[in-house]
């Protein structure tokens, strides 16, 4: 047995097993967070929420995707049927696929490559081409307005996010997630990591992030109050649920990612706890907490103002950021707080 | 046959099949759609090349900006292209004689297939040895420190190309009223109302 | 990467750190109301700059590991070139002052392209050759079309654009089968492989695309297609820029591709450049005949006068080179002078560039007039005035270097030429009675127009010792 999964088959056997665990606790994850998204939506709002279907309404988000997926699926007339289907799987895919290089834990992780973090910012910069596509290939106007405000919307924000993640590079002095998070790990717990030294970016990091995954108070593409809902107005049945898992997706990379890269991941924020998997997974929820608070209290930005915002306010900070950090790492100021690398933090 | 040999093939023949999709198109949007799927796939022969960190600046800066700039203005131009081809056909002959010429050209430069004696090694001078050093580092090296001269000078060209995008485009129009979102916050109610009291069929 | 080589650069890096500091001194200021500052501050610095290559340089050394080459040869196309874009700007003021065309990226984008223009000169690899190109090129696009609510000047802007791209097009592909073929992309290590016995096919096309790409940066016949057009359509400070600066640094990097590249195999490119220079006088020649538009006209000339400059090329030789030099010198001269006069032509207030306005213009204006004339023979290469002595020196080139036909073809090609030369002088004395031009004409101008032809006429006594660094220059570049 143990000789059949060293062979070419058993390995790719194991990979695709992985992979399948994986897409398996993604989509419970997207399961009960949807649930948990809506409860905390309706505590603030002192309403009830989901509490019909099973024990306090467990069974809510099965009863809904059931429906979703016995719906027939509609495609518009004059739609671009091929582009039409293949959006909502992009949309769907690629947050997917950026999971394969987070780790949970030193070892737990599907692929452990030298350019994670790149791989996952091309990843995330992809996903608006699921929005583009499904707003274009609906052949109507507010999937188009739509998807042409999110083209512009994730483009500008992620341009700050990446100044944002080269200041963590440049403290690191790697592009592994394994090597960022260890470099966070010091004597004094959760003080070591890089939210301290990097807090004005953790801000915008996440800010951001809301932003590149459409989130109020930036979810213009859908904006219900001026374009219906959006790149997703002719979407029904599946189509429409893969958007949905793909966007929940989306979002617990944000929040991985805030979590790996100035949370320390799997690290304890208690010095003398054990690190583990445990840890990271309770830092991603409780940023999807915020992320649901966030969704819960803020209204939402005008256009004009979203744009000013990425373009005139976080593109010259993390710019500025990305040169003071330079500074502070190449002459190693602060006990090389920002320069891991050279104090072997 | 190994997994790298299969995976080459087909990233190699999805490249060249997407590439010819590209230029066949009728529909523009899918034209470039197909432009994006040879970018991918050339980032996967980056990948096999174990040039891991130029594969994925490909995918970010061409395929996560670049496109999505020309997807959207193809979508949002107009165009005829039954037009734009008719056009075309007018001036085939010559461009159907300079591309033999070419083409011949070409076949001549391949046909005699001559390197001067010391071109390889002069062209394995320049880079490290791959398993030497990571790939990122090696980048680095030559980017920042061996050409620094190149790189700044791309630098003084795109800081032109804004330059002259805004020269070209911007217009200052003085009669729009713009937000000012500091002097919103800071407006003072006590300051901005007034409230009178008005007396029944008399008015202000 | 070390201090010294940054030393050899220090010029350029001046000037670009110049251009950045101004450009956001004005955008955080007074925005176009700084341009005047900043237009006299770039010409200024320009001239700063020309001094201190001129005193300073010494020798030949290369920085960046051979990328970048400071010799005898770049100082001397650096100083022609900086010297003449302060001339342009100078002269350029009052023209765009009066039609609102003063905008703060003016000189900045001029003094970009200058800074492009340097690298281009001392450019010791395809690489720094290309980026030098761009840089040039693409500040020049941008300058064209300046006044971009003027159609012509927006369709010249657009015209050079494509058409640039298309060569630069050609270039790289020259450039990419050269790295194919030899090897590596420096100069140094091109011609250890372009030798004359064992000369890869592969390498041999790369030189005709490079070459193709150059021919259209300095407008040579077949690639001049665009010349007249851009010369029209652009505001005329900017086509006087065009005509200058520009043509000096294209006209130095063939120089300097085909002899420190290409050296070993002069014959193979000696034909072709042969070929470029022949149709260029032909065509600069004949096609100005028709013209009656004078920016069109300067095009042609401009066209014609690199013919003659190639025919320097094209023999091959270090005095070739000498020749070349020496004639682009005395081109930038006699066209700083002729545009000078060109800015001022305008009858209330707007601009005027038919040719016939000019009749009885030395009734009323007989000074410039006789500045005028003497420009026209000198363009005309009338003995005795410096003109002659330029095309003198390119024809004994040819001659010293075996190509007595090209010679020929050259003294037949000035004959023609001189037809519109002279119809210019033509109408100045003898043509009908039209309405007057203004008769106002900025200080700078005047006094340029006035010192290029005083240049033309007292230069004959030695040509101003221009010969000396030339041939310096020519035996940096060609041992």
């Amino acid at each position: 047995m143990a000789d059949f999964f060293s062979t070419g088959l058993g390995i790719a056997i194991i990979i695709l097993a992985q992979c399948l665990l994986m897409a398996i606790f993604l989509l419970l994850a997207a399961y009960f967070f949807l649930y948990a998204d809506r409860k905390v939506w309706a505590a603030v709002q002192m309403r009830r929420g989901p509490n019909v279907v099973g024990v306090f309404g467990l069974l809510q988000s099965a009863a809904d995707m059931l429906k979703l997926v016995v719906k027939e699926v509609v495609i518009p007339a004059g739609a671009d049927r091929t582009v039409f289907l293949i959006a909502p799987l992009v949309a769907f895919a690629l947050p997917m696929a950026a999971w394969a290089v987070i780790p949970f834990n030193e070892t737990w992780v599907l692929a452990d490559i030298n350019v994670a973090i790149l791989y996952v910012f091309a990843i995330s910069s992809l996903e608006v081409y699921g929005v583009i596509m499904g707003g274009w290939a609906s052949n109507s106007k507010y999937p188009f307005l739509g998807s042409l405000r999110s083209a512009a919307q994730m483009i500008s924000y992620e341009v700050s996010i990446g100044f944002i993640i080269i200041g963590v590079i440049i403290s690191t002095g790697s592009l592994n997630f394994g090597e960022i998070v260890a470099a966070q790990d010091g004597s004094y717990g959760l003080f070591s990591w890089y939210w301290l030294p990097h807090l004005p970016m953790v801000f915008l990091f996440f800010v951001s992030g809301l932003a590149e995954t459409n989130r109020p108070p930036f979810d213009l593409p859908e904006a219900e109050s001026e374009l219906v809902a959006g790149y997703q107005v002719e979407y029904s049945s599946t189509p429409f649920l893969l958007f949905m898992a793909g966007e929940y997706f989306a979002m617990f990379l944000i929040c991985a990612l805030t979590t790996l890269l100035f949370f320390g991941g799997w690290l304890s924020p208690i010095p003398g706890l054990p690190d583990g998997a445990l840890w990271f997974i309770a830092k991603l929820s409780f940023f999807f907490l915020i992320f649901a608070m966030v969704k819960a209290i803020t209204p939402r930005y005008r256009y004009d103002q979203l744009m000013r915002l990425g373009w005139k306010v976080f593109l010259p900070l993390s710019l500025a950021w990305v040169v003071i950090v330079s500074f502070f790492a190449h002459f190693e100021l602060f006990g090389g707080a920002y320069a891991r690398w050279a104090v072997g933090g | 046959m190994t997994v790298a040999d299969f995976t080459f093939y087909v990233f190699a023949v999805v490249v060249v099949a997407a590439g010819l999709f590209t230029v066949v198109s009728r529909n523009p949007v899918h034209s470039v759609l197909w432009l994006i799927l040879a970018f991918l796939s050339s980032a996967g022969l980056f990948v096999l090349l174990g040039a891991e960190f130029v594969a994925m600046l490909l995918i970010i800066v061409y395929v996560g900006a670049v496109a999505v700039l020309f997807l959207f203005v193809v979508m949002m131009l107009d165009v005829d292209f039954a037009e734009l081809k008719g056009e075309m056909a007018k001036y085939m002959p010559l461009a159907l004689l300079i591309g033999v010429v070419l083409l011949m050209e070409l076949g001549l430069v391949f046909g005699t297939w001559t390197f001067a004696e010391n071109a390889d090694g002069l062209r394995a001078a320049v880079t490290p040895e791959p398993a030497a050093v990571h790939n990122t580092r090696a980048l680095g090296q030559l980017i920042y420190d061996d050409y620094i001269i190149l790189f700044q000078l791309a630098g003084l060209i795109l800081l032109v190309a804004m330059i002259g995008a805004i020269v070209l485009t911007l217009r200052h129009r003085t009669w729009i009223k713009r937000q000012d979102i500091l002097a919103q916050m800071y407006r003072d109610p006590a300051k901005a109302m007034e409230v009178r009291d008005v007396k029944p069929g008399q008015g202000l | 990467m070390t201090s010294a080589d940054f030393n050899i650069l220090l010029p350029e890096i001046v000037l670009a750190v110049f251009a950045m500091a101004a450009l956001m001194f004005a955008v955080y200021t007074g925005k176009d109301r700084t341009a005047p500052a900043i237009l006299w501050a770039t010409a200024a610095i320009f001239l700063v700059l020309a001094l201190f290559i001129g005193i300073n340089g010494d020798g030949a050394q290369a920085a960046f590991g051979g990328l970048f080459v400071d010799d005898a040869f770049s100082r001397f196309a650096k100083i022609l070139i900086l010297v003449s874009a302060a001339a342009v700007l100078v002269m350029s003021h009052d023209y765009m002052a009066k039609r609102d065309l003063l905008r703060f990226e003016y000189p900045l984008l001029v003094a970009l392209a200058a800074v492009g223009m340097m690298v281009m000169v001392s450019a010791g690899d395809l690489l720094v050759l290309y980026m030098g190109l761009e840089l040039q090129s693409l500040s020049l696009y941008v300058v064209a079309s300046l006044r971009r609510d003027s159609a012509k000047s927006t369709e010249a802007g657009l015209k050079y654009f494509v058409l640039g791209a298309l060569s630069s097009g050609l270039l790289l592909y020259g450039a990419s089968l050269t790295y194919g073929y030899a090897g590596t992309t420096e100069f140094a290590g091109i011609i250890g492989a372009a030798t004359a016995e064992d000369l890869p096919l592969g390498l041999l096309f790369g030189l005709v695309f490079l070459v193709s790409g150059l021919a259209f940066k300095v407008s040579a016949v077949p690639f001049h297609m665009w010349t007249p057009d851009v010369y029209e359509g652009a505001p005329t400070p900017i086509t006087a820029f065009f005509a200058t600066a520009p043509k000096v640094a294209a006209m130095a990097l063939f120089a300097r591709l085909v002899h420190d590249a290409f050296g070993g195999i002069t014959a193979e490119w000696g034909q072709i450049v042969a070929f470029l220079s022949v149709a260029s006088m032909f065509l600069g020649a004949v096609a100005a005949i028709g013209q009656r538009d004078i920016k069109r006209l300067m095009a042609y000339s401009s066209i014609n006068h690199m013919g003659f400059a190639l025919m320097g090329l094209a023999a091959g030789t270090a005095f070739g080179v000498q020749a070349m030099l020496v004639y682009m010198a005395i081109y930038v001269t006699m066209n700083v002078g002729t545009f000078a006069f060109i800015l001022s032509m305008s009858r209330d207030g707007r601009v005027v560039t038919d040719i016939r306005a000019l009749n009885q213009y030395s009734k009323r204006e007989p000074l410039k007039a006789l500045a005028v004339l003497v420009l026209m023979f000198s363009l005309a290469g009338v003995p005795p005035l410096v003109g002659f002595f330029g095309k003198f020196y390119v024809l004994r080139a040819a001659v010293d270097a075996d190509m007595a036909w090209l010679a020929v073809a050259g003294v037949i090609a000035s004959v023609i030429a001189l037809f519109y030369y002279l119809r210019i002088v033509y109408y100045m004395y003898f043509g009908e009675e039209t309405e007057a031009l203004d008769s106002g004409m900025a200080p700078t101008q005047w006094a340029l127009l006035m010192v290029a032809a005083a240049v033309m006429v007292l230069g004959v006594v030695n040509l101003f010792g221009i010969e000396g660094p030339a041939a310096a220059a020519a035996s940096a570049l060609v041992d």
